[in-house]
C-alpha cells in the first residue's frame, strides 16, 4: 500500500502485529521497518548488516514471507502481521529450528542467525521437508561470515526431520 | 576422540552461548540502548592524502540537536596496537593519510541530526601527492606519508639470514624461481562496528565495544586520554564476526569516550557498512618472490624468500604482519637453510593488519604453488613430494621455532586417501582438476605485543556453597566459542555439567587480562589457565571432602556433580556439599590460573615473530570445475584433514574448518579489497572499488561445496587436554590448492589472487600463443634491502643469536622501557 505523504518531523500512528501482538507506536515517517523494531519497539534481535538489502541479516517475516525489513518503510506495513527471532519461541520452548541450530554449530557469531531463522522457518512452514537443494536456495540471500553454511543447512535438515540432538543439562 | 576418562571433553556439544544466539539474545554492542543516551557520526576525509589546513565546526555546533563536536585538537595523544607504531589520532591534526581518515565527530540527538551536521564541517585541505601503489611508495620517499618509519615511506625492512643461503641454492640441483601476487581482501564481519561510552555514577568511564582486544583498548584509552587505566573500564560485547577485523583499538570506540567523559551522557556509534570497508585493517596485498633450491632425491636445500606488503595508510600490526610472511615456511617443512627478506610501504590506502591467517597465507600461497611446480617438474606426485619434506616432530627449524607435535604427514595421508587423489590427480577429464596443499598455523603468539613477563591469560574461579561456579577470563566471544572453551576446561576439571559454570568474559574490570581473541591464542591460553584454577579448585575441595569422608583425597573423583571414591563410588557428596564443606573450612573459595608460554629459542632481533607454543597443520585437496572457454570456476569438494591435536567440542572444532574453507575459498575466487581513482573532475581521489557487501562478492550458499573434513588428533603437551589451534589454519591451504587445482584442470598457472575466470582465459590465450601458460606478476621490483642479520641453523653450530648483531643489553637500552618482544624496532 501507499503510504501518505508524512511531514518531517511529524510522527505517525502506526498499527502492527509483531510476534502475535498487536503494538500501535508513534513512528518517523522515514524509517525503516528494521529500525522501528529495533529502536522503537526495542525488539533488537533483528540485526543489521548493511542497510542496503545485501547481507539478509534484517530479515523478518511480513505476513509470513521473509523480508529485509532495512529496504522496507515502517509506514508501507500498517496492520501487517510481523514475525522476529523474538517470535519462534513459544510456550517458553525453542522452535526446532533453533534447537537444531544451537546443537548443531549452526550459529557461531550469532548476527546472521535471527534472519536465517526466520527465512528458514518461512521455508519449512511452506515446505516442511525441503531438499538440500532447496534450503540452499531460501538461504542464499542470508549472508553469514562464520560457518560456510554447511552447519546450518545440516540444521535446517534436522527441523525439518523434527530431531534435533537432545543435550544435555542444557535450558530450552 | 573419546577418551574414556573425559565427560565434557571430546563430546559434541550444544555451546554454552547457543541458547543467547538462536533468541536473539546475544547483546551485541549496537544493541545496547541507555538512558540518555547520544549518538556520534564521524567525518571521515574524502582525499587520500592532503595536509589540514583549517577545520570550521561553527555551523555544525549551531545545528539544533548538536550537543558536541570534536577536532584533533581534543586528541594530541597518539596511540597505536603496537609500541612500535603509536601512528594514529582519534581524529586526525595534521593531516589526513586516506579516504576515510576521520577528521571531525558529532555528538547530537540523532544519528540523522550528527549525520547533518557533519556536513556543516567545513575542512580545508592542501592536497598532497598520492601513493597508490607499493612501487610510488618504493619510488618516492617523499612526501613522506609518516614521520616514522625505516625510510621514505617504507615502513618496515626485515631481513635474516639462517646459514649461507646462497652457497646452498648454487649447490643445489635446481633452482626454481616463481614471483606471486596475493590480493587483499577484508574480514567482512557480518557486524558492523559499534561501542557505547559512558561515565560510571562514579565518575569512571565505561566503553562497550565490539572489539576483539579489549585488554588493547583499555591501554589505548589509558594513553590516548592519558587517564589511569584504573579508571577505565572496557567491556568486549560478542563480537557479530571478528576474523581480525576488531582488533586494533579504533578512533571511533577513543572518539565515544572523550565525548562521554565531556558530556557526562552515555555516546554510541555504529559504523555504516560504507565505514567498515575503509576501517579495515585486513589481508595485506604482498607480491613475493620465492627462490627455492632443490636436490636431486626431492628434498629440499634452501628457500630465498622476498616480500612487498601494502600497508595502507597506518601501523597497525604491520611490523608483524611482515615478519609473519616469512615466519612459518620452516615450521611446514624441512628447510635447512633459509633467507627471508620482508618490506612493508605505506600509502593512501586504508590500513591493512591482521585477517585470518595473519601475515601467513599469503607466502603459504606462494610457497604450495611452487611445491607444486617443483613436483612436476620432478615428476613426482605432489602430495609424496611433501612427504618427503615435512619437517620432523620435536625439532628446532632453521629460524629457531621450536616444533612439538606435527601430525601433517597424517593429514596429507588422510586428504589423499578421502579424495581418492591417486586416481583422479593428472588423471581427470580436461576441465576438471584436484589439486593440493599443506599449511600450519600458530596456537597463539608465543611473545605478547607489549614486552613484559605477564602471564598471557588469567581465570579467576568463584566457587560458593550454591554450587555454581562462575569462571572469569578477559577472552572474548567473537564467535569461535571461547565462552565454550571456558566453561568446558572448568566442567571438566571439577566434574559438573558445562550448563553449570557461568562465563564472565571481556571485562577489564571484572576478568583477569586476557591478550584477546586474535592468533589462534584463547584455545591454548585460556584454556591452559581455566585447568590451571579449576585444579586448585578441586584441589582445595579434595582437600576438605577427603578429611569428612576420610578418602585419601588423590582417591577422590569428580564426575556427574559428585565428589566420591574411586574404590567406593557410593561414599561420596554431591558436588554441592563438597563445595559446602570447602566453603566451610577455608572461608570463601576462589582460585586463580594463569598462562605465560615458554622461552622462545631464538635470540635475534625480529626472532620473537612465529614462536608458539604449539602449531597445528592442516592439508586439504580441492576439486574444480573450470570452464575451458569463459574460464567460469566451480568447487564441487574439498577434502581436509586438521592436526588439532585434540577437538574439545568438535561441533565448533567443525565449524572453525568449514568456516576457514569457505573464507578461503573467497578469497581464492572473488574476494578483493580494490581500490581506483576517481575521475579528475572529480578530485581523482582514490576510494574502495566497491565499499558494498553486493559487490564485495563473498561466497553464498550457492557456491559452497561439500567439505569433509577429517580431525587429526594426536594430543599436544603444550595444550588444554592436548588441544591446538583451528580458528586460522585451516584456511591457509584453500587458496593454493585451489589454484594447483585449476592447474590439474586446464594446464595453466595463476600465480596470483583471486583466481578469477578473466584470468584464467587470459593464461589460456597465453598458453594457445604458444607463451607462457600462467596469468600473475611478472616481476619482484629491487628493494635496497639492508645487511641480513646472519643467524647460523641450529645444525651448523647456531645458538639463535645473530653474529652481526649489536649486543641485546645495548639494544635494550637504545629502545627503551616499552619495547615489543615480537617486533623489536
Amino acid at each position: 500500500m501507499t503510504p501518505e505523504v508524512v511531514e518531517p518531523g511529524v510522527k505517525v500512528r502506526l498499527p502492527l502485529v509483531v510476534n502475535g501482538e498487536r503494538v500501535e507506536t508513534l513512528v518517523d515517517g522515514y524509517k525503516t521497518l528494521l529500525e522501528v523494531l529495533r529502536e522503537d519497539l526495542q525488539l533488537t534481535g533483528t540485526k543489521h548488516g548493511c542497510e542496503l538489502g545485501e547481507c539478509g541479516a534484517c530479515a523478518v517475516l511480513v505476513d509470513g514471507e521473509p523480508t529485509l525489513s532495512c529496504l522496507l518503510l515502517a509506514l508501507e506495513c500498517p496492520g501487517r502481521d510481523v514475525v522476529t527471532v523474538e517470535g519462534l519461541v513459544s510456550d517458553g520452548r525453542l522452535h526446532p529450528l533453533q534447537d537444531a541450530f544451537a546443537d548443531l554449530g549452526a550459529a557461531q557469531c550469532g548476527y546472521c542467525t535471527p534472519g536465517i531463522l526466520v527465512t528458514a522457518k518461512a521455508l519449512l512452514d511452506r515446505e516442511p521437508h525441503p531438499t538440500r537443494e532447496r534450503i540452499r536456495e531460501a538461504l542464499s540471500g542470508n549472508l553469514c561470515r562464520c560457518t560456510g553454511y554447511l552447519q546450518i543447512i545440516e540444521a535446517v535438515e534436522a527441523a525439518a526431520a523434527a530431531t534435533p540432538r537432545a543435550t544435555r543439562g542444557q535450558a530450552r | 576422540m573419546s577418551d574414556g576418562s573425559l565427560k565434557v571433553i571430546g563430546e559434541p556439544r550444544r555451546r554454552v552461548d547457543g541458547r543467547a544466539k538462536v533468541t536473539g539474545q546475544t547483546r551485541f554492542a549496537d544493541d545496547i540502548v541507555l538512558p540518555r543516551m547520544l549518538h556520534c557520526k564521524l567525518l571521515r576525509s574524502a582525499l587520500p592524502h592532503a595536509r589540514i589546513v583549517s577545520v570550521d565546526t561553527t555551523k555544525a555546533e549551531a545545528l539544533d540537536g548538536v550537543h558536541l563536536v570534536l577536532t584533533g585538537d581534543a586528541f594530541p595523544i597518539a596511540y597505536g596496537v603496537l609500541p612500535v607504531s603509536h601512528d594514529e589520532h582519534a581524529l586526525c591534526r595534521d593531516k589526513v593519510r586516506f579516504v576515510g581518515d576521520p577528521v571531525a565527530a558529532v555528538i547530537a540527538v540523532d544519528e540523522a541530526t550528527a549525520s547533518e551536521a557533519t556536513r556543516l564541517v567545513h575542512v580545508e585541505y592542501e592536497p598532497l601527492r598520492t601513493f597508490a601503489e607499493p612501487e610510488d611508495s618504493l619510488a618516492h620517499p617523499e612526501p613522506r606519508i609518516h614521520e616514522y618509519g625505516d625510510e621514505g615511506n617504507i615502513h618496515k625492512l626485515v631481513s635474516l639470514q639462517f646459514g649461507d643461503i646462497d652457497a646452498a641454492l648454487a649447490a643445489a640441483d635446481h633452482v626454481f624461481d616463481d614471483t606471486f601476487f596475493f590480493e587483499g581482501s577484508t574480514h567482512l564481519p557480518i557486524e558492523q562496528h559499534a561501542a557505547v561510552g559512558l561515565k560510571d555514577p562514579d565518575g569512571k568511564l565505561v566503553v562497550y565495544s565490539s572489539t576483539q582486544t579489549p585488554h588493547y583498548v583499555h591501554r589505548a584509552l589509558a594513553k590516548s586520554l592519558a587517564m589511569p587505566a584504573a579508571h577505565i573500564r572496557v567491556i568486549a560485547t560478542p563480537n557479530g564476526g571478528g576474523f581480525g577485523g576488531k582488533s586494533d583499538p579504533f578512533n571511533h570506540e577513543i572518539v565515544v569516550a572523550k565525548a562521554a567523559l565531556l558530556l557526562d551522557r552515555p555516546v554510541k556509534i555504529c559504523l555504516t557498512r560504507e565505514e567498515v570497508f575503509y576501517c579495515h585493517r585486513g589481508r595485506h596485498p604482498v607480491l613475493m618472490r620465492f627462490r627455492t633450491g632443490v636436490r636431486k632425491d626431492g628434498t629440499l636445500a634452501g628457500v630465498d624468500l622476498q616480500t612487498l606488503l601494502d600497508g595502507g595508510a597506518y601501523g597497525s600490526y604491520g611490523v608483524a604482519s611482515t615478519f609473519y610472511t616469512g615466519a612459518l615456511q620452516t615450521v611446514t617443512y624441512d628447510i635447512p637453510r633459509y633467507r627471508f627478506r620482508g618490506c612493508r610501504v605505506f600509502t593512501n590506502k586504508p590500513p591493512c593488519g591482521p585477517k585470518r591467517g595473519h601475515g601467513t597465507p599469503q607466502a603459504r600461497f606462494g610457497q604450495e604453488v611452487q611445491l607444486d611446480k617443483i613436483a612436476e617438474r620432478l615428476d613426482v606426485d605432489p602430495a609424496d613430494f611433501r612427504l618427503r619434506i615435512v619437517a620432523p616432530p620435536d625439532s628446532l627449524t632453521a629460524n629457531y621455532l621450536r616444533i612439538g607435535t606435527i601430525a601433517l604427514a597424517d593429514c596429507i595421508h588422510s586428504v589423499v586417501r578421502q579424495s581418492d587423489w591417486k586416481n583422479r590427480f593428472r588423471k581427470l577429464p580436461r576441465g576438471r582438476g584436484v589439486g593440493l596443499a599443506c599449511s600450519s598455523y600458530l596456537s597463539g603468539a608465543g611473545l605478547p605485543i607489549n614486552w613484559n613477563d605477564l602471564p598471557h591469560s588469567g581465570v579467576q574461579l568463584k566457587l560458593d556453597r550454591s554450587g555454581g561456579v562462575t569462571a572469569f577470563s578477559g577472552a572474548t566471544e567473537i564467535g569461535q566459542g571461547s565462552d565454550d572453551v571456558l566453561v568446558a576446561c572448568v566442567a571438566e576439571v571439577l566434574g559438573i555439567d558445562p550448563f553449570d559454570v557461568r562465563a564472565v568474559t571481556g571485562d577489564t574490570d571484572l576478568t583477569p587480562v586476557d591478550l584477546g581473541s586474535y592468533s589462534s591464542r584463547v584455545t591454548l591460553m585460556m584454556g591452559n589457565a581455566a585447568v590451571e584454577a579449576a585444579t586448585r579448585a578441586r584441589d582445595l575441595i579434595a582437600g576438605a571432602v577427603s578429611r569428612r569422608l576420610d578418602v585419601p583425597p588423590e582417591r577422590l573423583t569428580f564426575a556427574e556433580r559428585r565428589v566420591f571414591d574411586a574404590s567406593n563410588p557410593s561414599t561420596g557428596v554431591s558436588f554441592q556439599e563438597a563445595v559446602c564443606i570447602a566453603e566451610a573450612q577455608f572461608g570463601t573459595l576462589g582460585t586463580t590460573g594463569s598462562y605465560t608460554p615458554p622461552k622462545p629459542a631464538a635470540q635475534f632481533k625480529g626472532g620473537g615473530v612465529g614462536p608458539s607454543p604449539a602449531y597445528s597443520y592442516t592439508a586439504a585437496v580441492v576439486e574444480v570445475d573450470v570452464d575451458p572457454e569463459t574460464g567460469w570456476i566451480r568447487v564441487p569438494r574439498v577434502w581436509i584433514a586438521h592436526d588439532i591435536g585434540r577437538a574439545l567440542n568438535p561441533t565448533l572444532v567443525r565449524g572453525q574448518v568449514e568456516g576457514s574453507v569457505y573464507m578461503g575459498l573467497g578469497e581464492a575466487l572473488m574476494e578483493e579489497q580494490a581500490f581506483r581513482r576517481l575521475p579528475p573532475r572529480l578530485s581523482n581521489a582514490l576510494v574502495h572499488k566497491f565499499p558494498s557487501i553486493l559487490e564485495y562478492k563473498s561466497p553464498t550458499t550457492l557456491d559452497m561445496p561439500e567439505i569433509f573434513t577429517d580431525l587429526i588428533e594426536h594430543p599436544d603437551a603444550a595444550g588444554p587436554f592436548g588441544a591446538k589451534e583451528v580458528g586460522q589454519g585451516p584456511l591457509l591451504p584453500i587458496m593454493p590448492a585451489v589454484a594447483n587445482a585449476v592447474y590439474d584442470a586446464v594446464g595453466v598457472r595463476i600465480d596470483e589472487v583471486p583466481i578469477t575466470p578473466q584470468k584464467i582465459v587470459k593464461a589460456l590465450q597465453a598458453k594457445a600463443a604458444g607463451r607462457d601458460a600462467r596469468y600473475g606478476p611478472a616481476a619482484f621490483p629491487q628493494i635496497r634491502w639492508p645487511e641480513p642479520l646472519l643467524v647460523a641453523p641450529p645444525w651448523e653450530g647456531g645458538d639463535g643469536r645473530a653474529s652481526n648483531e649489536p649486543s641485546r643489553k645495548k639494544r635494550k637500552a637504545e629502545a627503551g622501557i616499552e619495547g615489543t618482544a615480537g617486533v623489536r624496532a
